[in-house]
């Protein structure tokens, strides 16, 4: 068990072939049982379809088996001896963008589902958009259906060239382009033969291989405080003065000995000891779950965060941040109230005004929008009755990060990620 | 952290399973700070089993901050039973409960009649009472996405209204790691920390951790009988007709549920290492070897769900 793990986000509608796609690669990774397969197998016999329908694996639903579509993200797994895959196979449609934003937030790759035939759609567009604006590190066009326009390169090179010119205009990561058709296996487990002009990986070949380690952000130490352990009733006296702060690092490398500031007081001490229930450990990093022990008592508790002299997040109230609304319940508007979740502190919030709402197919900024609806996205201030500990989400996406909680009704309604605090 | 961390080939890279139970632990700890009441719910299976290990390591060297909880259908494995009592008492945590017979006898729920009959649905009335009674506002399960359509769909925090039922089609955007905690009373949130974790990564861990488990998950003589081509226990629990002839069988549990529905496969896995072989190759899910529950329907984990099953 020495894998590590790829998150990755499908995104196409289901007639870009991305449930075949996913089918394929379950199972040319043996990760379809046979009970599975029997089963869709049983359902799409019944319903009279002519081939076995690999969506009835992903649709887990039965809205979605009834409807046909994908509605909300799945997560699938599968490994191959060299890597652990966890697979958010997102819906395409625009009225699921809001599901496409959850499933790429965790997401190290997205691919991107193109039919050869049709070339660049909108909604390819905007998945591409979608994929950068939650910065997934890597980005992968798959070329689909190459079958069926003659395993033509011509046509390969003129929608790569498409795409790549649209990608320029985005904050693209890192970006392959496979040709693939996953209905007959070209180019997604092995090399296809249909085209020797291709010299680049197969699909799985790229899954396995591309490098994710340094993704992390392992310059800015940030820890914020989740839990304070505090075993006072135990019956070993060693205990009664132990105050462990638990938490998950969110960037950086922390060791003892280490100075260290406290936020929001800006008081320093150092490390003492990092802790787990395995022992002692002499770094800690991220996404490791760890317990500091400091030398100084401070008053510290839930919400703060640790971090080093010299590189500490913004400690603001005013934050600017790229937000998706999630809810059809009610609209993002200036003035709105609502409840902000960012890393483990929880706040209150004022939306102060929206600079602009951005069309999610074309990129065009409307200035004069004054609200946002479901799945609509735009550049918005806030204000915070607290400071919150931000970075920049494209430097770091656990504390750029943050969700917006509607107060009434406690249902999330929006996910914004951080472009400046002052 | 266990050794890997420190070996590992890249310097600031974690092993799967480490990322696994940093993540689990995160959750824990976020559930522990968040919510009034939690409880986890344990059955003495595997997956419970790593799952009161997490809780042991989250809040280490604090005590676990919550009770455990076994739905308790009344068809038990008697040997999982000792095993959970024992567990228990090591963990010193406080047992809950919630009792599938005493719902009957008190004429609150209908045993279900006949071939099919199977105190399954059941459980469903007895975990829903019991987290009003105690007033739990937090139900950890050991739930995987892996093992089911649905579950596949379920979120980590999932929401359930004031009747404890699931509405897959309303459920709580959830990005990041960043989780909404907020409840109304009378509502409560289910939370499945091993939610990305697959069947072999549970044996991993159970390896790696040295985890103790009930005797039936190890190959062992069985007087058995096939129903529909699930092995089951010849059980007085269980009412045989007389095409049903048991025999003698060397079996092993794949899954630990209620007994009546919880299928036996034959293997002659007697350590940890070959069972951790024989799930590598296998080619058939552990529900779809192992439960007769689920064989309802296409959807028959999804229309519990709703109904508040775990």
């Amino acid at each position: 068990m020495r894998n590590d793990i790829l998150r990755f986000a499908t995104a196409g509608s289901v007639d870009d072939g991305k449930s075949t796609l996913i089918g394929r690669l379950l199972y040319d990774s043996k990760s379809i049982f046979e009970d599975q397969l029997d089963a869709v197998e049983r359902t799409s016999a019944a319903r009279g379809e002519e081939y076995t329908n690999l969506a009835l694996l992903t649709d887990g639903l039965r809205a979605e088996r009834e409807q046909g579509i994908t509605i909300d993200v799945a997560y699938r797994y599968f490994a191959t001896p060299k890597r652990t895959f966890i697979i958010a196979d997102t819906p395409g449609h625009i009225q699921y963008t809001r599901n496409m934003v959850t499933g790429a937030s965790t997401a190290d790759l997205a691919i991107i589902l193109v039919d050869a035939r049709k070339g660049l759609q909108e909604q390819s567009r905007r998945h591409a958009f979608l994929t950068t604006l939650l910065q997934v590190p890597h980005l992968v066009l798959a070329v689909n259906k190459m079958d069926l326009v003659g395993y033509d390169q011509a046509r390969f090179e003129e929608i790569k060239a498409e795409f790549a010119d649209f990608a320029a205009k985005l904050d693209a990561p890192d970006l392959t382009f496979v040709p693939i058709s996953a209905l007959h296996g070209d180019n997604v487990v092995g090399r296809s033969e249909n085209m020797p002009w291709y010299s680049g990986p197969s699909l799985l070949h790229h899954l396995e291989n591309v490098h994710i380690a340094s993704d992390r952000n392992l310059i800015d130490a940030r820890f914020p405080v989740q839990y304070v352990i505090r075993p006072h009733k135990s019956a070993d006296p060693e205990l009664h003065d132990y105050r462990g702060y638990a938490g998950q690092l969110a960037g950086g490398v922390l060791k003892p000995g280490d100075e260290v500031v406290h936020l929001p007081s800006g008081l320093s001490t150092r490390i003492s000891k990092i802790l787990t229930a395995d022992g002692d450990v002499a770094e800690a990093f991220a996404p490791m779950s760890v317990t500091l022990l400091l030398e100084d008592e401070i008053d510290i508790s839930r919400g703060d965060m640790i971090c080093r002299p010299n590189n500490t997040p913004t400690a603001s109230q005013d934050i600017e941040a790229m937000v998706c609304w999630m809810t059809d319940a009610r609209k993002l508007t200036p003035r709105s109230k609502l409840i902000v979740k960012h890393t483990t502190r929880t706040a209150k919030v004022m939306v102060k005004d929206l600079r602009y709402r951005l069309d999610v197919n074309t990129l065009h900024r409307d200035e004069q929008a004054d609200h946002l609806a479901l799945n609509e996205i735009g550049r918005v201030r806030l204000r915070s009755t607290q400071p919150l500990f931000v970075d920049e989400y494209s430097r770091n996406r656990q504390t750029g990060g943050f969700i917006l909680i509607d107060e009434s009704t406690n249902a999330t309604v929006g996910a914004g990620m951080v472009v400046r605090a002052d | 952290m266990g050794q890997a961390s420190q070996q590992a080939p890249g310097r600031y890279q974690l092993s799967q399973l480490d990322v696994l139970e940093a993540e689990a632990i995160f959750i824990m700890r976020e559930v522990a700070a968040e919510f009034e009441r939690p409880v986890l719910l344990f059955s003495g299976g595997k997956d419970s089993i790593v799952m009161l290990r997490l809780a042991e390591k989250a809040f280490w060297p604090g005590a676990v901050p919550f009770p455990v909880m076994h739905v308790d259908t009344g068809h038990n494995f008697p040997e999982v039973i000792d095993f959970r009592d024992r567990r228990v008492a090591e963990a010193g945590v406080r047992l809950v409960v919630a009792s599938v017979q005493e719902q009957i006898d008190a004429g609150k729920v209908v045993e279900s009649t006949g071939r099919w009959a199977s105190r399954n649905r059941l459980q469903t009335a007895a975990l829903l009472e019991a987290i009003e009674d105690h007033g739990f506002d937090a139900a950890f399960g050991g739930a995987r996405r892996d093992e089911e359509k649905a579950r596949a769909k379920e979120r980590v925090f999932s929401f359930r209204d004031e009747f404890g039922q699931w509405d897959p089609k309303n459920q709580r955007p959830e990005l990041w790691s960043v989780y909404n905690t907020r409840i109304a009373r009378g509502e409560h949130i289910r939370v499945f920390p091993i939610s990305n974790w697959t069947e072999l990564d549970v044996w991993a861990y159970i390896q790696r951790e040295r985890l103790e488990l009930p005797s039936i998950y190890f190959a062992h003589e069985r007087s058995v009988f096939e129903r529909d081509g699930i092995l089951l226990a010849d059980s007085p629990l269980i009412a045989r007709d007389d095409t049903e002839v048991p025999f003698t069988e060397t079996v092993r549990y794949r899954t630990v549920g209620d007994l009546t529905c919880t299928g036996a496969v034959k293997s002659t896995a007697v350590e940890l290492d070959d069972i951790i072989a024989e799930i590598a190759a296998t080619r058939i899910t552990e529900r779809g070897q192992t439960r007769a529950d689920d064989r309802a329907s296409e959807a028959a984990m999804e229309d519990r769900k709703r109904e508040g099953y775990f």
